[in-house]
This record gives C-alpha cells, sequence and structure tokens, in this order.
C-alpha cells in the first residue's frame, strides 16, 4: 500500500506515516514472535486441551495498589504546568516519581493483599 | 499479590477464596486494579461524558430552531459545537468502546482472571479521567473552551487566532486521554494473546474479543501519531516553532494529514468493538452461532488494514491529496463492511429471534448504519466530496453512523448489564427507549440531508433564511429533542430497575463464557470453566445434544452414531 501510495503520489507527509506506521507494526509484532519461537506450545491453542491440561499459577495479580492513581495525579499536574505555569510540575514530576518509586517498590515486595 | 490458580483449582479452593478484600467504599475505587471495577469506572464516566455532550448538542439544535437565533452568541456556539464533538469521540465513544464494556468483558470472555497488566489498567483509567476534567475545565476559564473544531485544524488553531488556556487545556487533555487509550491497547493486545483459557484458541474466541483485539492494535498504530501531532502543535503555540504555519515555512495542511492519519482508524477505533457488540447480542437473540464466524474475523482485518490508507478523503477539497487512491481505498471498505452486514442478516436467517431491547438496538444499529454506510459511499466519491463537503449533508453522514453506534452500544449496556450488575433493566421502557432513539436519529438526521444537498454549510449559529430551511431544522430539532427523550428513558430506567429484577446468571441463553460464571462475576471472574470446543463454549455446555449439528458437523455427527457399513 506504502509504496504504491509514494510511487503514484510523491506525497511525502502520508508516505513517511505509512512507512512509520509499518514500523511500528513490527515492533510489537517481532517481540510476539521472538517469545512465541521461544514459549512451549500452550494449551490455550491446543484445540484439544482440557482444563486441568493448564493447571498451575496463571500470573501473579496485585489486589489493590494506590500508585496508578498517584501516577495519573502527577501526569494530570504535568498537563496542567503546560497550561497555567511551569511552577505545576514540581507537585506533578513529584508525584510521578513518588509513584515510580512506590509501584517499584511494592511489585519488589509483593504488594498488597 | 494474590496467586491465581487455574480455574479448576479454584474451585476446589473457592470456599477458602475471599471474596471481598481489600479496602471498601472510595478507597476501593481508588485502589482498585479489578478490571471489572476499573471497567465500571470508565462505564459511568463515559456515561457521563454522554449526558455533558448530548446537552451541548441539544443546545446547538436549540440555537438552530430559527435561523438569527440569540440563544447563544457566535463565540459561545464555536465552543459548543467544539466540546459537543470532542466530547462525544475522545470521552465518551472511544472509551466507552475500548475502555468500559472492552474492560469488563473481554477478560471474562477468554477465560482469564483479569487484564495482563491491572495496574496499568488502573492508570489508563486515572488518565482518562484527569483527561476529561482537563479538556471540560476550558469552560472555567478566561476566553472559554477550546472553539476550533474537534478537529483543530492548523491555522485556525494556532496561537494568534485562537489565544486563551482553552485551546492549550482541549491539547493537554487529549494527550492524557491518548496515552490512557494505548496503554489500554497494550492491555487488550498483552490479555487476547496471552491470558486465554486452555482451548480457547484464537479462532474460537468470540467475535467481540477479536474485534478488541484489531482495535487495540489500531489503537497502537494511529494514537502515537495524534499524539506526536499534539505535541507539534503545541510548540506552534508556545515555542515559536513553525511546523503548521506558512510564515515560518511550514505547510498547515500538514495537519490535516497527521490529524485524519490517527483520525480514520479512529472511526473503526470506535465502530468495530460495537460491530463485536452487535455481533455477539445478534447471535444470541437469534439463537444461533454467528453466521460466517471466520469471514467475519477476515472482514474485521480487512477493515483495519484498508482504515490505514483512506485518512485523505477528508481532505478531497484541499487540493493537496491523491483523488483516485484516496477513492478506491474509501470504496473498498464498503466490501468487508458489506459482508459483516449479510452475516448480521445470515445469522438472523431463520433463527427464533427475540425482539428484546437489546437486540432491537442492534437492529437499530443495521438500519441506521445502513444509512450511513451509504452515504458514506457516496462521499467517497471525490466529485460529490466536492458538492457537499462543509454542508450538512457530511454532518448527517457522520451522525447517522455514531448514532448508529449509540444504538449499538446502549443494545451492549441492556445486553452485558445484567452480567456485570447481576439485575435486568425493564424491559418496557427499554424499549420505549428505543423507539425514540431510533425514530429520534431518522427525525434528526434526514432533514440535515437534505439540508445539505441545499447547500446549508455546518459549523454555522445562524444562517439565512431561505424557504424551507427552517423547516427543516426545526423538524433535525424535534429529532434531537426525541434522542434527549431516550437518554432521559435510560437514566429513568436504571433509577426504576434499581436492584429489582435478579437476573441469575445466564438470562439470555448466551453463547459464550462470560454466561457461565456468575452475575455479578467473583473476584477473579471463574470457580470452574467449561471444556472449550467451539466459539460458544457456554452453548454447549447447556445444550449438549445441539453442538455438533449448530456448528455445521452434522454429518460427521451421524457417522458418528451410525458408521457407515462398507
Amino acid at each position: 500500500m506504502m509504496v504504491v501510495y509514494w510511487f503514484w503520489s510523491h506525497e511525502n507527509a502520508g508516505s513517511v506515516m505509512m512507512f512509520c506506521g509499518m514500523l511500528l507494526c513490527f515492533l510489537p509484532g517481532s517481540y510476539y514472535y521472538f517469545w512465541s519461537r521461544r514459549m512451549k506450545p500452550r494449551s490455550e491453542d491446543d484445540p484439544h486441551a482440557t482444563q486441568a491440561s493448564g493447571a498451575g499459577v496463571v500470573g501473579t495479580f496485585p489486589g489493590t495498589s494506590i500508585w496508578p492513581f498517584t501516577l495519573g495525579m502527577g501526569a494530570f499536574f504535568v498537563v496542567l504546568a503546560l497550561v497555567f505555569g511551569i511552577w505545576l510540575l514540581v507537585p506533578g514530576l513529584g508525584l510521578v516519581f513518588w509513584a515510580l518509586i512506590g509501584g517499584t517498590a511494592e511489585g519488589r515486595r509483593g504488594g498488597h493483599h | 499479590m494474590t496467586d491465581v490458580l487455574d480455574p479448576p483449582a479454584v474451585a476446589e479452593h473457592h470456599e477458602e477464596h475471599h471474596e471481598d478484600h481489600g479496602p471498601t467504599g472510595i478507597l476501593k475505587w481508588l485502589t482498585s486494579t479489578d478490571h471489572k471495577v476499573i471497567g465500571m469506572s470508565y462505564t459511568v464516566t463515559s456515561v457521563v461524558m454522554l449526558i455533558i455532550g448530548g446537552s451541548f448538542a441539544e443546545l446547538i439544535r436549540a440555537q438552530l430552531s430559527t435561523p438569527n437565533n440569540s440563544l447563544v452568541s457566535l463565540a459561545q456556539y464555536n465552543e459548543l459545537f467544539t466540546m459537543h464533538g470532542s466530547v462525544m469521540i475522545y470521552l465518551f465513544m472511544g472509551p466507552f468502546a475500548f475502555g468500559a464494556l472492552a474492560n469488563i468483558i473481554v477478560p471474562i470472555q477468554i477465560g482469564a482472571p483479569d487484564m495482563a497488566f491491572p495496574r496499568l489498567n488502573a492508570l489508563s483509567y486515572w488518565l482518562y479521567l484527569t483527561g476529561s476534567i482537563t479538556m471540560l475545565s476550558g469552560f472555567f476559564v478566561a476566553g472559554g473552551a477550546a472553539n476550533f473544531g474537534w478537529v483543530a485544524y492548523a491555522p485556525l488553531s494556532n496561537s494568534v487566532n485562537t489565544p486563551g488556556a482553552g485551546a492549550d487545556l482541549w491539547i493537554g487533555g487529549l494527550l492524557l486521554t491518548g496515552f490512557s487509550a494505548i496503554f489500554t491497547g497494550v492491555n487488550l493486545t498483552a490479555t487476547i494473546f496471552y491470558l486465554r483459557a486452555p482451548g480457547m484458541t484464537m479462532f474460537r474466541m468470540p467475535i467481540f474479543t477479536w474485534n478488541l483485539l484489531i482495535t487495540a492494535i489500531l489503537i497502537l498504530l494511529a494514537f502515537p501519531v495524534l499524539t506526536a501531532g499534539l505535541i507539534m502543535l503545541y510548540c506552534d503555540r508556545h515555542f515559536g516553532t513553525h511546523i503548521f504555519s506558512v510564515a515560518g515555512g511550514g505547510v498547515p495542511v500538514l495537519w490535516q494529514n497527521i490529524f485524519w492519519f490517527w483520525g480514520h482508524p479512529e472511526v473503526y477505533i470506535l465502530a468495530l468493538p460495537v460491530f463485536g457488540m452487535v455481533t455477539e447480542i445478534i447471535a444470541v437473540f437469534s439463537r444461533k452461532p454467528v453466521f460466517g464466524y471466520k469471514g467475519m474475523i477476515f472482514a474485521t482485518i480487512t477493515i483495519g488494514a484498508l482504515s490505514l490508507g483512506v485518512w485523505a478523503h477528508h481532505m478531497f477539497t484541499t487540493g493537496t491529496v491523491l483523488l483516485p487512491f484516496f477513492s478506491i481505498m474509501s470504496l473498498l471498505i464498503a466490501v468487508p463492511t458489506g459482508i459483516k452486514m449479510f452475516n448480521w442478516i445470515g445469522t438472523m436467517w431463520r433463527g427464533e429471534v427475540w425482539f428484546s431491547t437489546a437486540m432491537l438496538m442492534a437492529l437499530g444499529f443495521l438500519f441506521t448504519f445502513l444509512v450511513g454506510g451509504i452515504t458514506g459511499i457516496y462521499l467517497a466519491s471525490p466529485p460529490l466530496d466536492f458538492f457537499t463537503h462543509d454542508t450538512y449533508f457530511v454532518v448527517a453522514h457522520f451522525h447517522s453512523v455514531v448514532m448508529a453506534l449509540l444504538m449499538g452500544a446502549m443494545g451492549a449496556l441492556y445486553y452485558w448489564g445484567p452480567k456485570i450488575t447481576g439485575y435486568l433493566l425493564n424491559e418496557k421502557i427499554g424499549k420505549a427507549q428505543f423507539w425514540f432513539l431510533f425514530l429520534g436519529t431518522q427525525v434528526f438526521t434526514f432533514p440535515m440531508y437534505i439540508l445539505g444537498l441545499w447547500g446549508m454549510p455546518r459549523r454555522v449559529g445562524i444562517y439565512p433564511n431561505h424557504p424551507g430551511w427552517q423547516d427543516l431544522n426545526d423538524v433535525a430539532t424535534v429529532g434531537a429533542i426525541m434522542i434527549g427523550i431516550s437518554t432521559a428513558l435510560f437514566l429513568i430506567n436504571i433509577m426504576y430497575s434499581w436492584k429489582k429484577y435478579p437476573a441469575g446468571d445466564n438470562p439470555w441463553d448466551g453463547h459464550t463464557l462470560e454466561w457461565f460464571t456468575t452475575s455479578p462475576p467473583p473476584h477473579h471472574n471463574f470457580y470452574r470453566l467449561p471444556q472449550i470446543r467451539s466459539e460458544r463454549p457456554t452453548w454447549d455446555y447447556n445444550h449438549p445434544g445441539h453442538s455438533a449439528a449448530a456448528h455445521g458437523h452434522a454429518a460427521e455427527a451421524l457417522i458418528e452414531k451410525e458408521p457407515v457399513q462398507p
């Protein structure tokens, strides 16, 4: 599509965006390809799998966490700083870093139940 | 952290598995990472946005009820139509489509305990909420809210033509909701690829989940472009760059290219989830499997791929775009969409159709979307587009499409609401809501098609008193009032039916996994799961004799019963 478009239109913006869009596809695509090659066949892809065949720990999920809210409020203040004045970056970035540290520590500790 | 065991293991231990752990009340809302709580927050917030955006629409229609009305000033009118479009697209339909029901239903449909990244999911919601507040707070600053249209075309949106904080708040709000959407896209993709239950292969996933997967990929491709464009716009406004201004050697139409490179996939980011909702509703209420299941999926993939190559059909009249390329690509989208239309009809064909509110909403979607789709084919043709561009014809086409999506979304709320809350909504009020919404939409859009062909320009607060113009505008206003009544009926229905009609686990005899668990589902969704052998495991479990014939394997089933003698 991109090649046709470029040779037909000779227009820069659209061709560049299509090319970058293609690269954007490759980014997660190659990541998934990499993992799908390293993974063993999984029971969710087996058409004859029984529920018991998936037995085991599916994943680890945090119970509750305040840090997404803190991070969201930090981002809110950072954006408001773009509009109302640079001083709002102080609480904004403060909250963002606090949330990043808190969230990371929570992940390492094992989090709340 | 809670280690999530596989569903059978949870079934063995579920007495020890506490339902209500963690904080309650407001702290629960602030700290929850449960996809159902987050999805519910998304649902409530987006319906509030629907009401806010809808009240802007009612004000717009009230202003247009007479040619030289002075209900609002022209400056206020600009703010109104800008914020109506912005709220409806960015803050209601998008988050409703890929944030609200997707969040609640997708993990349950594939038998997952939660989204892949629960904390990122919570962050998505907080960015959406703060983005909404940021954008709407423009009304409370000097100079008012953004007033350059929801598309913010350069050079109208630069700091000379639109000074003031309202426009910056609009940009900031979009940055926040844009990141929210991207994170949701990441989350949905990872969840669908990695958290399916055993036996839930890709081609056994419900159509709704499939559509959300394609939507998530489109989000990942389209939203970064918008974010980049917004940063450029902000730099133009504040840091003296001239990316979009001719004075400094920039190109204003570049903004249109960037905006619509996001904007047209965005149309399908709004639409594909609703296609999925409607597919589920039609199949369940016709008591048949989806007709052409794989065709449906390939149609969705094709729509997603084509949507990335049609952005400039919004720019035909700029004179800077390759007309035949974009015309052909736009017309091609009618093919997969047509496949979907026939599949929906094929699903109903010779089924036992049950005209519940959800089904009526889905049928209303089919009709209204067909009107919007066919007028879209007109607009994909450059000569016709030159004639109707920037008239009410485009407004009418667009509103046929998005009102169809609203009907599908309402149908989904009636269909999945009982699963989420445990209680049904009143069907009588629901049907009244449907008729007001459906008829109101047609009464609202058809005069606008005619006005557009007569040449009434869009985005005007006053219009010349040509013969017939006021009459048609008044009819459109009556339609808008009917739509307003339908929304009021929805709220009345929620209040009237509050905890009145217990739904049970499977009120509609559903097909997919969400109808296998309790209503509302427990923490981490399932105590047990059925064997998954087709795209409708719950139906197979409840109707053991039926499944082989219903999935087109009748011949095999017969052979198994009576082996052919040589």
